[in-house]
C-alpha cells in the first residue's frame, strides 16, 4: 500500500507530473553509474491534502535552516520562502562531479480554499518535511443539524 | 495516523526484496564532490528517519535505499501531489582507490551525507619467508 500522502491525485496535472517523473528517471537512471559521472527541479516539492478540519500542505524541503524559513498567509495565499545553502565547497582542490540538489532562494505559493482560517496555521519541520496545517473555519465544517 | 509501505508478513526475504524492487521509487538528487581526503556525497531524502535508511557497499557498488514516512491525519484526501513514491533508491560504482569499509554516514533533516575516504597509500610490505 502506498503512503497516502504520496498517492497521486487523479487529475491531469498529476498525470503530467507523473510523466515528468518518469522522464526524470529515464534520464537519471538508478542503474549503476560511476560516482564521478552524474548529471539537476522545482523546490520544494509539494503535496496538498484535505481533511474535514484542515488543509495539510507538505513540502519536501530537506536540509533547511528553519530560522531562515518564511511562512506567510495573505489574502488566501500561503507562501513558503527561504533559502537553501550551497553545500558544495568551492576550491582548487575540490572536483565537483554532480550538483543535482537545489541551492539558492526559493518561493512557492499555494492558493488556499475560501474556508481556510489564516488565524489558525500550524507548521512543523521533521526529517526534512515541512508540514503546514491550515484549519478550516468553524462555519464550514460539516455539522449535524438537530431536528426538533 | 502513520502509513507506510508494508510487505506481507511471512514471505521469504528474497521474494520480499524482489517485490520491493518492482515497486516504483524516486531517484534522489545528489551532490558529489571530491577533495584530498575522499569523496563526499549529499543526497536529499525528505521524510526519511535513520531507521528507514540503508547504505550498503557490495564490492564496488554503493547502494542507497530509504523509505519516507510521514504522519498523516486520518481521513486525509490528497488533492495535489508532486511527490509520489515514498521509496528512494540509487546506486553508484565506487572506484578502486576508495575505501568502502570506512564510509561515514550522517542523516540530518532529510539530507544524507556520506564521506567516502580514499585508501591509505598501499605501503610496501616485507613478506617473511619461512623456511620449513
Amino acid at each position: 500500500m502506498l503512503n497516502a500522502s504520496f498517492r497521486p491525485a487523479a487529475d491531469i496535472f498529476s498525470e503530467f507530473n507523473r510523466l515528468q517523473g518518469l522522464l526524470d528517471q529515464v534520464f537519471r537512471p538508478a542503474e549503476r553509474s560511476s560516482i564521478r559521472a552524474l548529471t539537476g527541479a522545482t523546490f520544494p516539492v509539494i503535496n496538498v491534502g484535505t481533511t474535514p478540519e484542515a488543509i495539510e500542505v507538505m513540502a519536501l524541503a530537506p536540509g533547511l535552516d528553519t530560522s531562515a524559513l518564511q511562512l506567510t498567509v495573505d489574502r488566501g495565499l500561503l507562501s513558503i520562502s527561504g533559502e537553501r545553502k550551497n553545500e558544495v565547497p568551492e576550491g582548487d582542490n575540490t572536483s565537483v562531479y554532480a550538483r543535482e540538489r537545489f541551492a539558492g532562494a526559493f518561493r512557492r505559493v499555494i492558493s488556499l480554499p475560501q474556508d481556510a482560517d489564516p488565524a489558525k496555521v500550524e507548521a512543523s519541520y521533521r526529517d526534512g518535511i515541512l508540514r503546514v496545517s491550515v484549519a478550516r473555519r468553524e462555519s464550514s465544517k460539516p455539522r449535524r443539524i438537530e431536528v426538533n | 495516523m502513520n502509513t507506510q509501505l508494508q510487505n506481507a508478513p511471512g514471505r521469504e526475504p528474497q521474494a520480499r526484496a524482489a517485490a520491493e524492487r518492482d515497486q516504483p521509487f524516486t531517484v534522489p538528487p545528489v551532490d558529489v564532490f571530491e577533495d584530498d581526503h575522499g569523496i563526499t556525497l549529499l543526497a536529499d531524502l525528505p521524510g526519511v528517519s535513520r531507521d528507514r535508511l540503508s547504505v550498503r557497499v557490495d564490492g564496488e557498488t554503493l547502494w542507497l535505499e530509504a523509505t519516507a514516512l510521514t504522519a498523516v491525519p486520518e481521513g486525509m484526501e490528497l488533492v495535489y501531489g508532486e511527490a509520489e513514491y515514498p521509496a528512494y533508491r540509487r546506486q553508484f560504482t565506487l572506484s578502486r582507490e576508495l575505501d568502502g569499509s570506512r564510509i561515514e554516514a550522517n542523516l540530518n533533516d532529510g539530507v544524507l551525507k556520506l564521506s567516502i575516504p580514499k585508501l591509505e597509500e598501499a605501503k610496501p610490505r616485507r613478506i617473511e619467508v619461512r623456511v620449513g
